[in-house]
C-alpha cells in the first residue's frame, strides 16, 4: 500500500493557498450532477453537508439517530479553539499550530495541523454569522477562557454546551439546505458497508433501523464523519449510539486504519459507581481554570475533604508542573491522577478518584461568578451524586473520551480508497497521540467547512467516474454480506446478552490498553479478545426480529465490529515500543515517570491495512518530517 | 428499593398497543432511570422476552433523544431534568410508575416508548436558521453583542428538542419549541434579516404537522428539562403578529 500525504511543497503558512489555487473546480452549473453522500451529522458531517449542499452538490446525508441534531458532537462542553488573539496576550496561528503538534507529541502531519491552526479563525466567523450565541463580554466582544495545554486564552465557548450550540448551527444549516432540496436527510438509518467499484468508493449499504429495510446508494464520492471509536471500552463518554461500524466496514473494504491505538483518557470524569453503570460523564476540562486538584498526603486517608487541612492535602499537579499546574494536557493529568490512586491516595468510596476543589475560586471570585462560568456543570454534578460542588470538592477520574486514531486519510483528507472522504474524529490526522482541550470541535468544524468543499471538487474534477447503478455486482455482494451478518447475529441464540459482551470486551481493553499498557498485558488481552469474539458468535443472544426496530440487533452488530477493532488496538500498542501522548508504555518512561518518546524508531504513522478475516494486518508507515516544529521532550514543568 | 413498572408496549405504528406490567427488584439508588430499565431489559432479555424500546443516547441531559411519561409527568418528577440524567434516589420502595410514550398526533408512537419526532426537524428547516454560506463571515467581533442579549439568547437556545413540551400540553402544542428558536435567532443582530419570514414560515410548518395552538396553560414550561421560560411564546406570537401585519402592507 502507498501512502502518499500529498502535503504540499514550500513553506508552510502558504501550503494551503497553494494547495486551493492548485485544485481543480467543478463548474458551478455541473455541481448538481454530481451525487454525494456524508455518513454522519455531528459537526463534520453536519457541517460538510449543509456546505456541500450550499454549493451545489446532490447530497444524501444520515445518521442513525432520530434527528441530525442529536449527533454525539452535540454533548462536547467546554469550547473551541481558534487563533484570534482578541485577548491581546501573544497569541498566533504559529503559536496554535505549536501548541497543536507539541501537545501531541509529535506524532501528526504538521501541514495539516498549520491549516487547522488558520482555518480556526473562519470558523468562530461563520458560527458568529449563524447566530451561535456564544460568551461575550460587558462590551458585547467575544469572551475568551484557557483551556490545558496551552497558555494563552484562545477557547471561545457557550456556558458549559459549545458543542451544543455550534452543532445546532451546523444542524440548522444543514435543515436549511434540506428545505431548499439540495440535501436528503435520512434518519434513522446506518451505514452497514461500503461499496467499492474499480477500486473506488461509489456507495453505501444502509439499514432503515426502523423497517430492517437494506438499501443500496450509489454516489460519486462518499465521506465518512461518523465520530470515534470510545465505545469500544464500554464505559466511556461518549453516547451509548457512537460506535466503529463506517469506518470499520471501510477499513475492510481497503482503507487503511492509522494509529488505532491513539486513545485519550479525559482527566476529569464523574468516577464509576456501580456494576450497572451504563455511561461514564465528562466534566469539562474548562473546569481546570478555576478547580484545584488535589488527594490527601496519607495514604488511606478516610476523612471528610472539609475535615483534611491544608498543610494534609497534596495539590500533586501544581507540585509537579509548576508552571501549567492544574492546566497540564490532558494525557498527563490522567496519569498523574492514576499514580496518585495507585498510591492508595484515591478518594470515594472505591478508591479510584481525585478531587476537584472550587473552594479557593468562590472565595476569590464569589459563587455568583463560579456559578456564571460552569453553572450547568454543576446541577449536571449534583444530579448525578447528589453532592453539591459549591460545598464540597468533586470527584473525578480519567475515563476515555475521545480517540486521536481513525481512517489514514492525506492532506485532502481521502483515505487510502480513492473517493472515499474521512472528516472528523473519524480519520487519524491532526492530532497526533493526545489532543488538547477545545481542539475537537475545531477540527470537525475545519475539515465540514472549510476543507471538504475544496478537496471533494478537486478529486471529482480530476476523475472522470463511470456512470453506474445499483445493479453493479458490487452492491449486491455488499447486501449479501450485510443480510447474512444479521441472519447470523439473529440466529445464534445463545445465553448472553450484547452487553455483556460488550462490557467484558471493554474491561478487557481499559486492564490492558488503557492509561498505561505494556507488552505482556497486551499479548494476554489479544488472547482474552479472540477468545471472548469466539464465544459471542457462539452464545449471543439477540432477541425480536430483522424486520423492525430492534435496538439489541443494532447493538449487537456495532459490538462485533469492536471486537475487530479492539484487536487491532492492542496489536498497534504492542507494535509501538515508546510511550508517546495516550499511548503510554510502562516499558518506556522516563525516571520521574514520564513519556519516553523514540522518534529514531516511531516517529511514523501506523497505517494497518485489512488483509483479510483471520489473518494478521498489514503495517504500513508514512514517516513524519518536523520542519517547523523540532520534536523535544514534552515539559509542561 | 423494588419498584412495579407498567410501560406502554407496542410492536409497531400499526399495532394496538398495551400497558404490561413488570417487576424492578434491588433497584440502586444511585442508577439513572434509564440504567434501572438497562436492567428490567437485560432480566427480559434473559427470560426470551422482547426488550422495553427507549430512545436514548448521550445520556448526559443534552441530546434529546430521551424522554417519556413517568407516572404523567414528561421525565419523571424531578424539574429541569430529563430522565437520563433522573436518578432512582427520587423514589422510594414500593413506588408503582406508569410509562407511556409522548402522546401527540404530531409524535406517531413507533414502538414502545419511541416515538418519531421529525415534525421538530421540519419545522426548524422551515425557517429556523440565518442564511450565512460558509465562507461568507464577517469578523466574529465585528458586531458587539451586548452580554444580556447574548445570555438571553443562549437561555432560548439551550432547547434539547426532545419534545417533552409537546407531551406535556393538554393542547399537544409546540409553541414552546418553536419559540425558543424563534426567541434565540430574534434576540442577535444576525438574525433580523430573516425575522419575519422565519416567524410566519416556522409557524405556518407548526400548523402544518397538526399541533395544537397555546393556550397559556404552562405545563410545557414545567417540564421542560432546560428550564425553557414561557416568555419565549409571547415573543413568538409578537414576531408572528407583526410580520402577518407587515405582510397586509
Amino acid at each position: 500500500m502507498k501512502l502518499d500525504s500529498r502535503a504540499p511543497t514550500g513553506p508552510i503558512e502558504q501550503a494551503w493557498e497553494k494547495a486551493r489555487f492548485e485544485m481543480k473546480l467543478v463548474n458551478p452549473a455541473n455541481k448538481r450532477k454530481f451525487n454525494v453522500i456524508v455518513v454522519g451529522s455531528g459537526l463534520a458531517g453536519g457541517s460538510a453537508a449543509a456546505s456541500l449542499g450550499e454549493l451545489g452538490y446532490n447530497v444524501k446525508c444520515f445518521c442513525f439517530q432520530d434527528s441530525p441534531r442529536r449527533a454525539h458532537s452535540i454533548a462536547a462542553q467546554g469550547g473551541i479553539n481558534a487563533a484570534k488573539n482578541y485577548q491581546n496576550d501573544g497569541d498566533s496561528i504559529y503559536r496554535l499550530f505549536y501548541d497543536t503538534v507539541k501537545g501531541g507529541d509529535f506524532r501528526a502531519r504538521e501541514h495539516n495541523v498549520y491549516r487547522l491552526a488558520q482555518i480556526s479563525v473562519n470558523i468562530i466567523d461563520q458560527c458568529v454569522a449563524q447566530g451561535v450565541p456564544f460568551a461575550r463580554e460587558y462590551g458585547g466582544l467575544l469572551a475568551n477562557r484557557s483551556f490545558g495545554g496551552a497558555q494563552v486564552s484562545r477557547t471561545f465557548y457557550a456556558r458549559g454546551q459549545t458543542g451544543q450550540q455550534l452543532l445546532l448551527g451546523a444542524y440548522q444549516a444543514l435543515e436549511a439546505q434540506v428545505d431548499a432540496g439540495r440535501v436528503q436527510m435520512l434518519p434513522r438509518t446506518e451505514m452497514l458497508d461500503l461499496v467499492v467499484v474499480n477500486g473506488r468508493a461509489r456507495g453505501i449499504v444502509t439499514r432503515n433501523l426502523v423497517t430492517g429495510k437494506i438499501e443500496t446508494h450509489v454516489a460519486d464520492a462518499v465521506i465518512l464523519a461518523t465520530g470515534g471509536y470510545g465505545n469500544v471500552f464500554y464505559l466511556s463518554t461518549n453516547a451509548k449510539g457512537s460506535n466503529c461500524t463506517a469506518i470499520w466496514r471501510a477499513h475492510k473494504r481497503g482503507a487503511a486504519f492509522a494509529n488505532p491505538c491513539f486513545t485519550q483518557i479525559h482527566p476529569t470524569c464523574i468516577p464509576v459507581s456501580g456494576d450497572y453503570q451504563s455511561k461514564l460523564t465528562l466534566m469539562s476540562e474548562s473546569l481546570r481554570n478555576d478547580g484545584r486538584i488535589w488527594v490527601p498526603k496519607q495514604p488511606g486517608d478516610k476523612r471528610q475533604p472539609s475535615q483534611i487541612p491544608e498543610n494534609e492535602r497534596d495539590y500533586y499537579l501544581e507540585r509537579r508542573y509548576p508552571s501549567f499546574g492544574n492546566l497540564v494536557p490532558r494525557d498527563v493529568a490522567s496519569r498523574a491522577a492514576k499514580a496518585v490512586c495507585d498510591e492508595g491516595r484515591g478518594v470515594g468510596e472505591t478508591g479510584l478518584g481525585v478531587y476537584l476543589d472550587f473552594a479557593d475560586a468562590i472565595k476569590r471570585l464569589g459563587s455568583h461568578t463560579i456559578g456564571e462560568r460552569y453553572g450547568n456543570l454543576f446541577e449536571m454534578y449534583e444530579r448525578i451524586t447528589g453532592e453539591d460542588p459549591y460545598k464540597t470538592p468533586m470527584r473525578i477520574y480519567p475515563a476515555i473520551h475521545y480517540t486521536m486514531g481513525g481512517l489514514w486519510v492525506d492532506y485532502q483528507l481521502m483515505s487510502t480508497i480513492p473517493g472515499l472522504f474521512v472528516l472528523g474524529e473519524a480519520n487519524f490526522s491532526d492530532h497526533g497521540a493526545n489532543r488538547l482541550g477545545a481542539s475537537a470541535l475545531m477540527q470537525g468544524l475545519s475539515d465540514g467547512y472549510f476543507v471538504i468543499p475544496y478537496t471533494l471538487g478537486n478529486y471529482l474534477a480530476s476523475n472522470k467516474l463511470e456512470k453506474i447503478d445499483a445493479s453493479a455486482p458490487e452492491f449486491t455482494l455488499a447486501v449479501a454480506d450485510v443480510e447474512d451478518k444479521i441472519k447470523r447475529l439473529l440466529s445464534i441464540k445463545g445465553k448472553r446478552t450484547v452487553a455483556s459482551f460488550h462490557r467484558e470486551l471493554g474491561k478487557i481493553i481499559w486492564d490492558y490498553c488503557g492509561m498505561s499498557r505494556n507488552a505482556d498485558g497486551l499479548r494476554t488481552a489479544i488472547g482474552k479478545v479472540r477468545a471472548l469474539r469466539e464465544e459471542f458468535w457462539q452464545n449471543l443472544n439477540v432477541p425480536g426480529s430483522e424486520g423492525d426496530l430492534n435496538q439489541q440487533l443494532e447493538g449487537a452488530g456495532r459490538v462485533a465490529d469492536f471486537f475487530e477493532l479492539g484487536e487491532l488496538m492492542c496489536l498497534d500498542a504492542l507494535e509501538r515500543n515508546e510511550s508517546c501522548g495516550g499511548h503510554f508504555r510502562e516499558e518506556f518512561q522516563t525516571e520521574d515517570g514520564e513519556a519516553l518518546r523514540d522518534d529514531e524508531h516511531y516517529q511514523y504513522v501506523a497505517a494497518w491495512e485489512y488483509a483479510g478475516p483471520d489473518v494478521a494486518p498489514v503495517l504500513n508507515k508514512e514517516p513524519l518530517e518536523f520542519e517547523y516544529v523540532h520534536p523535544a521532550q514534552r515539559s509542561y514543568k | 428499593m423494588n419498584l412495579t413498572l407498567h410501560v406502554w408496549r407496542q410492536k409497531n405504528g400499526s399495532s394496538q398497543g398495551r400497558m404490561e406490567r413488570y417487576d424492578a427488584n434491588d433497584v440502586n439508588a444511585d442508577m439513572s432511570f434509564l440504567e434501572m430499565l438497562d436492567v428490567v431489559n437485560e432480566k427480559l432479555i434473559a427470560e426470551g422476552k422482547e426488550p422495553i424500546a427507549f430512545e436514548h443516547d448521550c445520556r448526559e441531559g443534552i441530546c434529546g433523544s430521551c424522554g417519556f411519561m413517568i407516572n404523567g409527568i414528561a421525565h419523571g418528577p424531578q424539574r429541569g431534568t430529563t430522565v437520563c440524567q433522573l436518578h432512582m434516589r427520587h423514589f422510594k420502595d414500593g413506588d408503582e410508575l406508569f410509562l407511556e410514550p409522548w402522546r401527540a398526533r404530531a409524535f406517531p408512537v413507533i414502538k414502545d416508548l419511541v416515538v418519531d419526532r421529525g415534525a421538530f426537524d421540519r419545522i426548524i428547516a422551515s425557517g429556523g436558521y440565518v442564511t450565512a454560506q460558509t465562507g461568507s463571515a464577517p469578523d466574529g467581533n465585528t458586531l458587539p453583542i451586548p452580554k444580556e442579549d447574548a445570555d438571553r439568547a443562549m437561555d432560548a437556545a439551550a432547547c434539547i428538542g426532545c419534545g417533552a413540551c409537546v407531551a406535556a400540553c393538554p393542547n399537544a402544542s409546540a409553541a414552546l419549541f418553536t419559540g425558543a428558536k424563534i426567541s434565540h435567532l430574534g434576540l442577535l443582530p444576525q438574525g433580523q434579516a430573516e425575522r419575519s419570514r422565519r416567524a410566519l414560515r416556522m409557524v405556518a410548518q407548526y400548523n402544518a404537522e397538526l399541533f395544537g395552538s397555546c393556550t397559556n396553560i404552562g405545563e410545557c414550561e414545567a417540564v421542560c428539562p432546560k428550564e425553557i421560560r414561557l416568555e419565549v411564546i409571547a415573543r413568538m406570537n409578537r414576531d408572528y403578529l407583526k410580520a402577518r401585519l407587515r405582510d397586509r402592507g
